[in-house]
């Protein structure tokens, strides 16, 4: 069952990438260019009709995946490298290192992430750079808290204090001792923290706060046609549901992989 | 009954005293990362009010009128002397004080997140208890099915399905929350049973999960175990001898519900145009309306706060360990 | 039989694999009857079984549980909750783990009383007072009011019996119930079950690694390995012909007595003087006077909080010094490893505890092996697999272990691993803290024939930290005993063996079990 649902998701997520990656080819339509009437039906223009303006739903669902995966993933490496970096240090070191870290961290995470944002983003305005950079550094507190505890644990270990009787260097520490060991939990963060930053740009996204028009990610694209739901269509439900199996896929893969390797599940 | 003498309580002091003084360490950072997040990003309140084609000279102007040319630290401190007495200055975009802005908004939203939590508590801490007494039954998988899906989807997603199915095609709610708020109940319950319902199937996943988590823990331990091996029957075991040692954890578990809430209604409000604080926020994003937006981000990081601090004294006030000191007479 | 309280007849019991094949077994009333076996040898899931209970994923194949007359594995389960809660009582290894944290440790003994007899909470208290009192409980008027968390380990070990009497069981089963004591507090609760046992005329059974505890208490033994009976008889007779090599071994384990080690004077090659350490400011041993002979063993001896293991990370560099010196060749010892030349780290070598924890779990036994090679020696390449080699027909391991991973290898390889790494560096001196505690007493008994071996042929100081003073008897030179941070005594074995000078030696060496006919008669 649980194989199952992984290879499902597998599945799906290799189609989602492959879809992200080759958008302009698969694309029948340009994003931003009006091709059919306004609000026109599936079948009538397209294959999943078309926006108040007459772009191609589809053509535009495609390039907004392109924006969701690729903040997403853009997010989630530099919060993990800059996350990880400071709770190994902040494990090692200990002292006033761990304590002014994670006095810093605990008042981020004090305030809800999206609120946090939405602060910073309206006086920086809102471009690519500060949502990526703002949201990075959002999610770095999360792989933060999650890896410290873990680092620690391992720092505990008596083979950390035999490297230490032997008197290794930094280096050997982080690279040798401490990272090979928390390699699967922090695998496992990473792909909860994948499927949490597609939820999270989307929301900031269809908050306004996120990817700017005429371009449109996935959340985007759901803001964009929210007015035509009352209406009757379903053309902002295509995108919502495109997230939803991002995110599914994404978390059967870490559902497997949590499993395989018997990680406490360590949620965010 | 010996009555906790002085020195017992001591260690719940200790704990208001130091969650109080971090709780308050934390308030503090925040606002000041806040303000000067927003004195060192690029771009701030003059020009933001003037758009992008302000001549130097009037940007220069206003910033004077705002006080913005003074240093740095002196600015926080007069935002903060003054955000204490609830005073938050004035809304730019309206020109109104910004505490009468904000709190006909703040009233909506918890009420909308108050009755959320009222139908939200019971279903998913009791949901999480059940699945985790009938560990891997039907009943198990079914629920961790539903919060597999529900954890994957997006905020909005939930709601714009219930707006799809219970207002464009039965017809029974409104789609968007725009009636007057007058018009007794029956308006009130029209009004807030899609955003609650929203908010309800979005919370209850994280919560069940967690709560099954905790109790499962419980159960697996040595005294229970030794109940078992007593001869306690099941019922008992899991009513005196579990869900107490639970309690803490399902508080914990309730109260972060709760703080959670507050953050997906600025989520669901935007959906069904809910004149909420959230709604207000966002609103005051678009038009940067720096003024409201740093008092919402305050006031929800009260909240939050606020919520997690009670979260740990709940969980403390009902575990012996830390109620009562290691060592006895 | 009138007389059997609890009779097991081929039970086998499956997980994956079969855990328990084909045991049978019978208690009668009045006696101790033992089980002994190492580890994984299926003793819990008996003890389980006893009481009519299988853990998760686990099933019965074949047998028959009887316990007073009443077949276990055929009563419904309100009938089976009703056989618990009447006729049988479990003493678990853990007392902290095994009583709930969140109720009053009165209430929890006397819990079955109020719910079988409904017993008025007044007359509770008196019975649970009246337990307390046979245990020997402190204060036992108000014991009862204390939660769990506010009393010791060997207190809550006792209320634990205290609640296994509470429903006047036909059998106790003790679990492990002394294995996390020190040894003073081990006799004490020995004594207990003895005397309760006789004075109740119930049924016992008590289930332990330890074959001298089993030998002192149990009328008769069962000996159990890899979920099989070795076999069964009275413990006189198994003790003294055993019919199978397992528990041939065992006893010999147990008994070899050889007089303790005469000592030639030796140069001292650590020397301690007024030596304080500790963490975070406080001193958790002082005034430490200590000489390690060179090519000697000295036995550091202690019960849990001595701080034996204190002083043995202090000289290793691990723990603040805070007063006294510390020589090493008679030239300064620096107190932190960290200020320590690398020539000094690679002479003193530590060995800890639990090779679980002293093992990266992601390092190949190659690599755990080959970086001090390369750290300290600068052996690399075809020298390095050479000496790697050798390392391994030292500890007496198979070459092809060097590409396993420590998690697919025993305790006992991991130690010997251990071991091994530790001699790579080529020291002069080993601090083995307490590195036999944690494996089952064959292993046991092999790791410290190897480290003997070893002495033998190279010129090793060895600082032998262990709880177990009984284990120094055979090999150490000297023995320093531990008492609240402070070295009691300090000579060499064989006075410490044959005439201690301090009572606290000698309370010691009176509770440690021995396999000695009448031992534990001369201690009721």
């Amino acid at each position: 069952m649980r194989r199952f649902g992984f290879l499902l998701s597998v599945a799906a997520f290799a189609a989602l990438i492959l879809a992200a990656l080759f958008a302009p080819v698969i694309a029948p339509f340009l994003p931003n260019e009006p091709v059919h009437a306004p609000y026109a039906t599936p079948g009538e223009g397209g294959l999943l009709g078309a926006d108040s303006l007459g772009r191609d739903m589809f053509s535009r669902i495609l390039f907004g995946l392109r924006y969701t995966l690729g903040i997403s993933l853009t997010v989630s490496v530099l919060a993990s490298f800059t996350g990880v970096s400071l709770a190994f240090l902040a494990a090692f070191r200990r002292g006033w290192t761990d304590i002014l870290l994670g006095r810093l961290v605990d008042a981020i995470m004090s305030v809800p992430q999206i609120i946090f944002a939405l602060v910073v983003l309206a006086v920086a305005g809102v471009s690519l750079v500060t949502l990526i950079m703002t949201m990075a550094v959002l999610e770095s507190t999360l792989f933060y808290r999650v890896m410290r505890p873990v680092a620690a644990d391992i720092v505990a270990m008596d083979y950390v204090e035999v490297a230490r009787l032997r008197g290794e260097g930094l280096g050997w520490y982080l690279r040798r001792e401490i990272l090979p060991n928390a390699a699967p939990t922090l695998i496992a963060e990473f792909g909860i923290r994948i499927s949490y930053a597609v939820l999270f740009i989307s929301g900031l996204s269809f908050l306004g706060v996120g990817v700017q028009p005429p371009a449109a990610d996935l959340g985007g694209l759901v803001r964009e046609n929210a007015l035509a739901i009352s209406v009757g269509q379903l053309s902002p439900l295509a995108p919502a549901a495109c997230i939803a199996l991002i995110t599914l896929s994404v978390n059967g893969i870490v559902d497997w992989f949590i499993h395989k390797y018997s990680i406490r599940a360590e949620l965010g | 009954m010996n009555l906790p003498s002085r020195k017992q309580l001591s260690p719940m002091r200790d704990f208001i005293v130091s969650r109080g003084v971090s709780g308050a360490v934390s308030l503090l950072l925040v606002t000041f990362l806040v303000f000067v997040g927003t004195a060192l990003l690029p771009g701030d309140t003059a020009s933001a009010l003037l758009g992008q084609n302000a001549t130097p000279e009037a940007l220069a102007a206003l910033r004077r009128d705002l006080g913005l040319d003074q240093p740095l630290l002196l600015r926080y401190l007069g935002w903060f002397a003054h955000a204490v007495r609830g005073d938050f200055g004035t809304s730019l975009a309206s020109g109104r004080a910004v505490s009468e802005v904000l709190l006909p908004r703040l009233g909506n939203s918890l009420l909308l997140a108050s009755v959320a939590a009222v139908f939200l508590l019971p279903v998913a801490v009791g949901g999480g208890i059940a699945a985790a007494i009938w560990q891997d039954s039907w009943f198990d998988r079914l629920l961790g099915f539903t919060s597999m899906l529900f954890l994957a989807m997006p905020a909005f997603l939930v709601g714009y399905i219930l707006i799809y199915v219970f207002a464009v095609r039965m017809g029974w709610f409104p789609s968007m929350s725009v009636a007057p708020f007058f018009g007794g109940a029956a308006a009130w319950i029209n009004i807030l049973a899609l955003p609650v319902i929203s908010l309800v199937i979005i919370g209850q996943a994280h919560t069940m999960k967690l709560t099954r988590t905790a109790i499962l823990a419980v159960l697996a331990t040595d005294y229970v175990l030794m109940a078992e091996v007593k001869g306690i029957s099941r019922r008992r075991i899991i009513l005196r001898h579990a869900l107490p040692n639970a309690l803490s954890a399902i508080l914990s578990i309730s109260i972060l519900t709760v703080a959670y809430l507050i953050v997906d209604v600025v989520v669901i409000e935007m959906v069904f145009s809910y004149p909420g604080l959230g709604k207000l926020m966002v609103d005051s994003v678009s038009y940067r309306d720096l003024t409201v937006v740093q008092a919402c981000g305050l006031l929800f990081a009260l909240i939050f706060i606020g919520m997690n601090f009670l979260a740990d004294f709940l969980a403390l006030l009902v575990n012996p360990r830390q109620r009562e000191p290691a060592r006895g007479a | 039989m009138e007389n059997t309280v609890l009779s097991i007849e081929g039970l086998c019991i499956n997980a994956r694999a079969p855990i328990l094949q084909d045991i049978s077994l019978q208690v009668r009333r009045g006696e101790i009857f033992g089980v002994i076996g190492e580890s994984g040898a299926g003793k819990s899931t008996l003890a389980m079984a006893m009481v009519g209970l299988l853990r998760a994923g686990c099933h019965r194949v074949a047998g028959k549980v009887t316990l007073a007359g009443q077949s276990l594995f055929d009563l419904s389960q309100l009938q089976l909750e009703q056989v618990r809660r009447r006729k049988v009582s479990y003493v678990a290894q853990s007392a902290a783990a095994a009583f709930n944290p969140f109720y009053r440790l009165g209430d929890q003994v006397t819990e079955l009383a109020a719910l079988e007899l409904g017993t008025p909470l007044a007359e509770r208290r008196k019975m649970a007072e009246g337990l307390f009192r046979e245990l020997q409980l402190p204060n036992p008027e108000t014991f009862g009011m204390r939660y769990p968390h506010q009393v010791s380990g060997g207190q809550l070990q006792r209320a634990m019996i205290a609640m296994a009497l509470i429903n006047d069981p036909d059998l106790i089963i003790f679990d492990e119930p002394t294995t996390a004591l020190d040894v003073t507090t081990q006799l004490e609760v020995m004594r207990l079950i003895r005397k309760i046992v006789t004075a109740r005329g119930c049924g016992a059974v008590y289930i332990s690694h330890d074959l001298a505890v089993v030998a002192q208490l149990a009328d008769r033994l069962m000996v159990l390995r890899h979920g099989k009976v070795v076999e069964t008889g009275a413990t006189r007779d198994l003790m003294e012909s055993p019919a199978q090599d397992y528990t041939r071994a065992l006893v010999a384990a147990k008994t070899t007595t050889s007089p303790p080690v005469h000592a030639e004077t030796s140069v001292p090659i650590i020397a301690l003087r007024d030596f304080a350490a500790g963490y975070g400011g406080v001193s958790t041993v002082r005034d430490i006077n200590l000489d390690l002979s060179a090519g000697h063993i000295t036995c550091l001896v202690g019960e849990s909080g001595s701080g034996k293991t204190t002083l043995a990370r202090a000289i290793a560099g691990l723990v603040d010094v805070h007063g006294g010196t510390a020589t090493f060749h008679g030239k300064p010892l620096a107190p932190r490893i960290e200020s320590r030349p690398r020539e000094a780290r690679r002479r003193l070598q530590y060995i800890h505890q639990l090779p679980d924890l002293a093992l990266n779990p992601r390092q190949k036994v190659r690599e755990a092996i080959g970086r001090p090679l390369a750290f300290f020696g600068g052996v690399t390449g075809a020298a390095a697999e050479e000496r790697l080699r050798m390392l391994m027909r030292d500890v007496e391991l198979p070459e092809d272990l060097l590409d396993r991973s420590p998690g697919s290898l025993s305790g006992g390889q991991k130690q010997r691993i251990c071991i091994a790494r530790a001699l790579a560096a080529d020291p002069e001196v080993l601090i083995c803290d307490e590195v036999t505690s944690a494996l089952d007493p064959l292993v046991e008994e092999s790791v410290i024939q190897l480290l003997l071996r070893l002495m033998q042929t190279r010129p090793l100081t060895l600082l032998f930290i262990t709880h177990n003073l009984g284990l120094t008897r055979r090999f150490a030179h000297e023995v320093a005993v531990m008492q609240a941070g402070r070295i009691v005594e300090f000579a060499p074995a064989a006075q410490i063996f044959a005439a201690p000078q301090q009572a606290y030696t000698r309370t010691l060496l009176e509770a440690t079990p021995m396999m000695a006919r009448g031992w534990m008669e001369a201690r009721l």
